[in-house]
């Protein structure tokens, strides 16, 4: 029963949120790596184009309340969603034609693209600040649980209790379809192989016919899709504050770096590594311990390895083993 | 028109827009921007080292500065007797623990054959010291932040002057920058990037979180100060009766001439550090790098040991960084992490390196200078746009609120905007490397 107890408290707090979590880390470090391997360069305007994306649906979803349309059980801004990646598709867009293109054809360094992300970063996190404010906002309505504590209790009579968000139920399926749909795409349709062959060899590409601005054309496009869509799950499952997103961009670039830039499984799988070590390291396994251990050996502090305010520092240092062992990731990235 | 009178002409310039800030708002806001451009310029003499000479993309400047910063805590205030007799000494024991953990890794990670043995016997050394380390630090840190946690609670300084601070401060952004640059260079540029954008906020996570460091998000206040204090000289007869002499106000006077003793200050490091920069740049090591940097390959072919010339040239500028946030909080007299910002302290540097010119050291110290004049300035002129554009509709509109209250963000949008407009239309800045 113990035992019990145990698996189960330890999914409610570690298992669950790091499922979402990194299903939240993973579209993002998909679209960090899609830029990488089409566009080649790290666009640190990513995690201000999450926040773009979001502040579009955040709008919608609160003109769709005032006039009374909701989702019923879910939320709303699922609703939103669509109208929000058009919003920032059109920004993304917008922006590749005003700024990155002049780049592109100059055949500029990689690391010039890098600070011209940097000033669109400054640019997008402005016109965020501009339109929706700094604070944090909410913006989930709905259903709160798939499952609460005290049915969960009820239901199985156990000790310890298990929630399970509405927010997390939809992040991990929302994410599924998501990844699911983009590796059908990349893998079976032809615009999606062009991407690819693009991705492998430019040169070679372009003699075969594909053009190169339409390759470039569809990569923003699915990225602003990828870039709301983790941003808004990201918002439903805790908040919407700019600043967070503009800090999210560490970890998305340590899930990126750690699969391997440029590899999207990569990405995938690298968004979990990450979500799961920030989540067991920063977890208080008091609780954990105290059913799973005889009661000898049960801890006296809160078994913390780590407090939450260094969940930043936990990525920073996968980022630096990978980069010291292992620098093209665990799927072989692109380049060193 | 030579370069020489157009860089001429550009000072001039500075020259008048803070003396004009002098005579339009007042003298003593004059002096902050001359102060901060002082430090401004300094920091993108750092930064201009490491991309205008080395091509190096550090994203993490905030952090070196904050470094800086914390090392003037650690070497001007006074020690806290107490706090040390409580757990001081448990608290350094945990750390010296924690290093050798880490040396004591990397030396088996080289002793060891590679395989499955190196793993584990890596793992175990590392699980094992962590373990160690927190059992002994824990209880020092708790003992240290009980000790009167509401006006010390942490360890205190060496009780030096807070001159000392400002070459220390370089120092221990150097050392970060060393960890740093050993892992991140050698790899793709990007890669650099990313390490250092971690590395500062790690670094103002631990200045937010470590009490017993520098009292956390406490803030320590009242740091010595290398200039006298404006109510000491307001009380000094011999003060007051020569600015008299002058038909000065002493309350005026006095502040007006601590600025002016913190600029003088400041005039010579940013002086000194020109200097070498210039002679650095000039030198044979000086063309080395900016070899390296327009043909890695060409160099590597001609012998040189790219990785290490980076990782040096990485190492100067973020302890130049550093200095520069050391003199920065000494101005400040406090020290408050809540306060470090990325956009203050890493974007607005790059701007200034990129619009005063990159490559080009007196470029950077322009730039320095007229960004951080643009920076205090775009608040005041925002809100006037916003009320401009706003005095035609009515009192109480809710754009018309939103507008004004927006104003604040006006920073960011221009300075993405600076920085984008200069590196499409003039990329090699103000004053291009020769």
């Amino acid at each position: 029963m113990d035992l019990l107890n145990a698996i189960v408290a330890l999914s409610n707090f570690v298992l669950i949120p790091a499922i979402a979590y990194g299903s939240q880390l993973a579209l993002g470090a998909l679209g960090v790596t899609l830029i990488y391997g089409i566009l080649r360069f790290s666009n640190f305007a990513h995690g201000d184009t999450m926040a773009f994306g979001t502040m579009c649906t955040i709008l919608v979803t609160w003109a769709f309340q005032s006039v009374g349309i909701s989702g019923g059980p879910l939320p709303t801004a699922l609703l939103a969603l669509p109208f929000g990646i058009a919003g920032c598709a059109a920004l993304i867009l917008a922006t590749d034609r005003g700024i990155y293109k002049f780049y592109r054809t100059q055949k500029a360094k990689p690391v010039i693209f890098v600070i011209v992300s940097l000033g669109v970063m400054f640019i997008m996190n402005g016109l965020v600040r501009f339109i929706i404010g700094p604070d944090d906002q909410r913006f989930s309505d709905g259903e709160r649980f798939i499952i609460s504590v005290r049915d969960f209790k009820a239901l199985t009579g156990l000790k310890e209790g298990l929630a399970i968000k509405t927010t997390q139920g939809i992040t991990v399926i929302t994410a599924v379809i998501v990844v699911a749909l983009l590796f059908y795409f990349l893998n079976r349709t032809r615009t999606g192989k062009s991407m690819r062959a693009y991705s492998d060899n430019e040169d070679l590409a372009l003699l075969s016919g594909i053009n190169p601005e339409r390759v470039v054309m569809v990569t923003w496009l699915i990225v602003a899709a990828l870039a709301t869509i983790a941003g808004v799950l990201y918002g439903l499952d805790k908040s919407f504050k700019p600043f967070v997103y503009f800090q999210l961009l560490l970890p998305i670039f340590a899930a990126a770096i750690v699969g391997g830039l440029g590899s999207p499984i990569g990405a995938i799988a690298g968004g979990f590594v990450i979500a799961f070590s920030e989540v067991t390291i920063t977890y208080a396994w008091k609780k954990v311990a105290t059913y799973a251990l005889p009661d000898a050996l049960a801890p006296d502090g809160l078994a913390q390895l780590l407090s939450t305010d260094y969940k930043f520092a936990v990525s920073f240092v996968i980022l630096l083993i990978v980069l010291l062992f292992r620098p093209t990731g665990l799927f072989a990235g692109k380049s060193v | 028109m030579t370069d020489m009178t157009r860089n001429i002409a550009y000072f001039a310039f500075i020259a008048v827009l803070i003396i004009g800030t002098g005579f339009i708002q007042s003298w003593n806001s004059a002096l902050f921007v001359l102060n901060f451009g002082l430090i401004s310029a300094i920091m993108a003499l750092g930064v201009n080292l490491q991309w205008g000479f080395a091509g190096l993309f550090n994203v993490g400047i905030m952090g070196f500065v904050a470094l800086g910063g914390l090392a003037t805590v650690l070497i001007s205030m006074p020690p806290e007797p107490e706090a040390w007799a409580a757990g001081g000494v448990r608290v350094v024991t945990a750390l010296i623990l924690g290093a050798a953990t880490i040396v004591g890794a990397i030396l088996a990670y080289g002793a060891l054959p590679k395989g499955r043995l190196r793993a584990l016997g890596l793992i175990a050394i590392l699980i094992v010291g962590f373990f160690v380390y927190r059992a002994v630090f824990d209880g020092g840190v708790q003992a240290v932040e009980a000790i009167n946690p509401a006006n010390a609670g942490y360890l205190g300084g060496l009780g030096l002057p807070v001159l000392i601070a400002w070459p220390v401060g370089g120092l221990l952004a150097a050392g970060a920058a060393w960890i740093i640059g050993k892992t991140a260079l050698g790899l793709r540029s990007d890669y650099l990037a990313i390490a250092t954008l971690g590395i500062a906020e790690i670094i103002i996570a631990v200045l937010k979180n470590e009490d017993w460091l520098a009292r956390g998000v406490k803030n320590v206040v009242g740091l010595p100060r290398p200039a006298p204090y404006e109510i000491d000289l307001q009380n000094d007869p011999a003060f007051v009766e020569r600015v008299a002499g002058f038909g000065l106000d002493p309350v005026f006077a006095s502040t007006i001439w601590v600025k002016l003793i913190y600029a003088g200050l400041f005039a010579a490091v940013l002086i000194v550090l020109f200097m070498l920069a210039q002679r650095a740049l000039h030198s044979p090591w000086g063309r080395m790098m900016r070899a390296i940097r327009d043909n890695e390959v060409a160099a590597e072919a001609m012998g040189k040991d790219v990785t290490a010339r980076h990782l040096q040239v990485f190492v100067l500028g973020s302890a130049i960084c550093g200095i520069a946030g050391a003199m920065m909080t000494t101005l400040d007299g406090q020290l408050t992490p809540g306060t470090y910002q990325p956009l203050r302290f890493t974007f607005l540097v790059w701007v200034m390196v990129i619009v005063g010119g990159s490559g080009n050291n007196l470029g950077a110290v322009l730039g320095g200078f007229l960004i951080w004049w643009l920076w205090v300035m775009v608040e005041p002129i925002g809100l006037g746009l916003m009320q401009f554009v706003t005095s035609g509709m009515t009192e109480g509109y809710w754009l018309r609120d939103h507008l004004l209250e927006s104003a604040a963000h006006m920073r960011l949008l221009t300075m993405g905007l600076v920085l984008l407009l200069v590196l499409r239309f003039s990329p090699r800045g103000l004053i291009p490397e020769r």
